[in-house]
C-alpha cells in the first residue's frame, strides 16, 4: 500500500494510461449509452441545435426494423455453422501437425499464413475463385468460370452462381462459411498446437503401455487435456463470429450482397455501420448495445456449458 | 516371470551433427533377473539405468541384444503386448480422471478374449486399490491427492492388469524424506504380496540397498557389479562401486603397496603379503576405522559430531581424496577432542585396495 502522503505520485504515474483509457474507451462507451437512450439522436441534428428526448425509442426501432432481424439471422447462421466446423478441423489439423516430424515447421508456417494476410485481400481471392469471370457477348452468357466451378465442371457437375447476379442466399452463405472457416483456422490451429505441445509426453507413454487404441487416446486423453484451449477457441470463435463484417465486405464488397440483392448478407456490425453512415448515431448505438448483450448472453451460456466439460 | 537381458545395447545417434558422436547409453548388458525378485538398477544420472528400464518396457528399442520374459523373446514385441506395468517418475496419472477412472483405464482397453465385464473390472480395480490402500480415495482427482497417494494410484494402475513384470522409474524421487521411507517399505510389501518380478530405477543408493533383493550398479552404460545389496557393499569390485554405496561415503586415500605392506604417507597401515608393489587407492568404510591411541593411521582431528546412538569423528589427512576422513563409532567411546591428532585402527574386512590406474579392486588375504 502506498503511503497516503505520496498517493498523488501514484496517480501521476498512472495518468498517461488513465487519460488514454478515459478518452478512447470510457468516454466512447458512455457516449454510446447516452446516444442510445436519446430518441432519434443524430450528430448533425445535434449540432444544428436539435434536442432529443430521453427514451428507448432507438431500441424499439432497431428491433422492429425488418433488416435488423435479417442481419441477426445471417450473423447467427454464420456463427453456428462456422465455429464447430473450424474448431473440429483445427483440432484434427493440429493433432496431425503435432504427430509428424519432417516438415513440421514448414507446414506450421503454411497453415499460419492466412493469419497474417489481410482479410480483404483473402476475400478478393475467394471472390475470384467463386466468381463467374468473363462474359460471352455472342451467346450472352458467362463462359469463363472461377476455379471452384471449373472443378465442379471437371467432375461433370454444372457451375453454380455463387456470388454473382441471380445467386441464391444458400449459395452466398456457403461461400461465406468456406471463407470464414478457412480464415479462422490458423489462429485456432496455433492455439491448439501450443496446447498439444504442452501435454506431457508421459501420458501418451502410459497409454501406450496399456495398449490404448489411437481413437481412444484422442477422445479420452488428448481432447480432455486440451479442453481449456478448446474452450478458449470456441468462446473467442463465437465472439468473433458475432462481429463478422469485413469478411463479407471482402467477398461481396460494401454492398453486402450479390449485385441484384444488396444488403442480403448484412450482419449486425454492418447494420451499425450503415446507421452511422446515415447520421443515425442513436440507432447505431442501440444496435451496438443489443449486439453487446447478445454476445454477453451467448458467452455466459458458452461458459456454463463448457465448464462442465473442461476438466481442470 | 524371470527377465533375461542378453548383450543389451542402446546407442543414441548424436544430437550434434558436426561432431557425429554417438552416445552409448547402455553397453552390452547381460543379466538374468530371477522370478519374483525386487531388483534395483542403481547409478548416477546418465548411467543408462532408465534407458534399460524403458527397453524392458518396450517404449525404447534396443540397438542390439535380446530381452526375454521367461522363455519368450519379447525384443520385437510392442509395449502393450509385453504384459508390463510401468510406473513413471512423475506418475503420469491422467489429471482429468478420478482415481477410479485412472485405475480402470488399462482394463477398458482390453479386447477380444481378455475383455472383462463391468463388474469384473470394478472388482479388479478395487482389489488393486485395496492392495495399495487407496480404496477410500476412489472418487478424488489426482490433483486432490498427496504425492504419496498419487504414487500408490500409479502403482495400482500398473498392477490392475496383473502384469508379468512391474517396472518403476525413480519411484521415490518425488516424495519428501519421511514419505520416502514409508513408501519404500510399502513397495517392498506390495512386491512380496503380489510376487511380481519388479525392477526399479534409482540414483539413491540407500533406497536401492534397503529394499532390493538384488542391486545392479551401473556407470556410463556399463554394469559395474550385480549382487545382493550387502554383498556388493562388503565386496565392491572397483573404486566406483565402493564410493557409490554407503552413507557417509567410504574414505578414500592415496597410498602404495611396497614389500607386502600398504603405506599411507610414511605409515604402514596393513599387511598385504603377496600383493605386487603398486600405487593404490585405499578405501576404508567409516565404520571400519576406530580411534585407538596405538592406532596405525594418524590424522589431524577436526571435530566430533555426536548423533545420539553414533558419533562421527571428523578428521583430515593430506593423502585423502575426500575432504575429510570420517569414522563412525559408538557414542560410548570417548575421544579426546582437545588433541590435535587422532590415531586410528583399521578393520581389515572394511579395508579395500584399488589399483590407481585401473581403479579395479586389488584383492589380498585377510589374516
Amino acid at each position: 500500500m502506498v503511503d497516503s502522503k505520496h498517493q498523488w505520485k501514484a496517480w501521476l504515474y498512472l495518468s498517461p494510461a488513465i487519460i488514454l483509457l478515459l478518452v478512447f474507451t470510457v468516454w466512447p462507451i458512455f457516449n454510446t449509452l447516452r446516444m442510445a437512450f436519446l430518441n432519434g439522436y443524430g450528430n448533425m441534428a445535434a449540432m444544428g441545435g436539435a434536442t432529443f428526448q430521453f427514451g428507448i425509442e432507438n431500441f424499439l426501432k432497431v428491433i422492429e426494423y425488418d433488416k435488423f432481424l435479417d442481419c441477426l439471422k445471417t450473423t447467427a447462421i454464420l456463427c453456428v455453422a462456422t465455429v464447430p466446423i473450424s474448431t473440429t478441423l483445427a483440432l484434427l489439423i493440429a493433432v496431425a501437425l503435432n504427430s509428424i516430424k519432417p516438415l513440421q515447421k514448414t507446414l506450421q508456417t503454411i497453415f499460419f499464413l492466412p493469419y497474417v494476410t489481410n482479410s480483404i485481400a483473402i476475400g478478393m481471392v475467394f471472390a475470384t475463385m467463386f466468381n463467374i469471370v468473363g462474359y460471352n457477348p455472342v451467346e450472352k452468357v458467362a463462359d469463363t468460370w472461377g476455379i471452384i466451378n471449373n472443378v465442379i465442371q471437371f467432375f461433370g457437375g454444372e457451375g453454380i452462381s455463387w456470388i454473382n447476379q441471380g445467386s441464391t442466399y444458400t449459395a452466398n452463405i456457403a461461400v461465406m462459411i468456406v471463407y470464414i472457416v478457412w480464415n479462422a483456422l490458423p489462429f485456432k490451429i496455433l492455439i491448439l498446437l501450443g496446447g498439444l505441445q504442452s501435454i506431457n509426453k508421459q501420458y501418451y507413454d502410459a497409454a501406450k503401455v496399456d495398449g490404448t487404441p489411437k481413437a481412444r487416446v484422442l477422445t479420452r486423453i488428448t481432447i480432455p487435456l486440451l479442453s481449456p484451449m478448446l474452450a478458449y477457441v470456441i468462446i473467442t470463435g463465437f465472439i468473433g463470429g458475432f462481429k463478422e463484417y469485413s469478411s463479407i465486405v471482402g467477398i461481396f464488397g460494401e454492398k453486402m450482397g450479390p449485385p441484384d440483392d444488396a444488403g442480403r448478407l448484412n450482419t449486425m456490425v454492418g447494420f451499425v455501420y450503415d446507421a452511422l453512415e446515415k447520421d443515425r448515431q442513436g440507432l447505431a448505438s442501440a444496435g451496438a448495445l443489443i449486439l453487446f448483450v447478445i454476445i454477453l448472453v451467448v458467452t455466459l451460456f458458452n461458459n456454463k456449458v463448457i465448464k462442465k466439460h473442461v476438466h481442470y | 516371470m524371470k527377465v533375461v537381458l542378453e548383450n543389451l545395447t542402446k546407442i543414441f545417434p548424436s544430437r550434434d551433427k558436426k561432431s557425429g558422436k554417438e552416445v552409448v547409453a547402455v553397453n552390452d548388458f547381460t543379466f538374468e533377473i530371477p522370478d519374483g525378485q525386487l531388483v534395483g538398477l542403481l547409478g548416477p544420472s546418465g548411467c543408462g539405468k532408465s534407458t534399460t528400464l524403458y527397453m524392458i518396457s518396450g517404449l525404447q528399442k534396443p540397438t542390439s541384444g535380446k530381452i526375454y520374459f521367461g522363455d519368450d523373446d519379447v525384443t520385437e514385441l510392442s509395449t502393450e503386448n509385453r504384459g508390463i506395468g510401468l510406473v513413471f517418475q512423475n506418475y503420469a496419472l491422467y489429471p482429468h480422471m478420478t482415481v477410479m477412472q485412472n485405475i480402470l483405464f488399462p482394463l477398458q482397453n482390453l479386447t477380444g478374449k481378455d475383455k472383462l465385464t463391468k463388474q469384473e473390472m470394478l472388482d479388479r480395480a478395487y482389489n488393486a486399490a485395496r492392495l495399495v490402500q487407496i480404496d477410500e480415495l476412489m472418487d478424488r482427482k489426482p490433483s486432490e491427492l498427496s504425492g504419496g497417494q498419487q504414487q500408490r494410484v500409479a502403482i495400482a494402475r500398473a498392477l490392475v492388469k496383473m502384469p508379468r513384470v512391474l517396472l518403476l522409474d525413480e519411484p521415490l524421487s518425488n516424495l519428501d524424506a519421511r514419505l520416502r521411507l514409508q513408501t519404500r517399505e510399502e513397495i517392498r510389501r506390495i512386491q512380496k504380496e503380489t510376487g511380481i518380478t519388479t525392477i526399479f530405477v534409482t540414483h539413491d543408493q540407500e533406497e536401492a540397498m534397503s529394499i532390493s533383493d538384488v542391486i545392479v550398479v551401473m556407470k556410463l552404460g556399463v554394469v559395474q557389479q550385480i549382487g545382493k545389496p550387502q554383498d556388493v557393499y562388503d565386496d565392491p569390485k572397483n573404486l566406483f562401486v565402493a564410493t557409490f554405496l554407503g552413507t557417509p561415503p567410504i574414505n578414500v586415500l592415496e597410498g602404495k603397496v611396497e614389500g607386502g605392506k600398504v603405506y599411507i604417507g610414511d605409515e604402514a597401515v596393513m599387511d598385504v603379503a603377496g600383493v605386487e608393489d603398486q600405487n593404490v587407492y585405499i578405501g576404508i568404510r567409516p565404520e571400519g576405522i576406530e580411534p585407538n591411541p596405538n592406532g596405525v593411521l594418524t590424522c589431524k582431528l577436526n571435530n566430533v559430531e555426536v548423533m545420539g546412538r553414533d558419533a562421527s569423528v571428523v578428521s583430515s589427512h593430506e593423502a585423502s581424496r575426500n575432504p575429510v576422513v570420517r569414522a563412525i563409532i559408538s557414542s560410548d567411546i570417548q575421544v579426546d577432542t582437545t588433541a590435535d591428532t587422532v590415531k586410528y585402527n583399521i578393520k581389515p574386512h572394511k579395508f579395500f585396495l584399488f589399483n590407481k590406474e585401473t581403479e579395479e579392486r586389488v584383492y589380498f588375504e585377510v589374516k
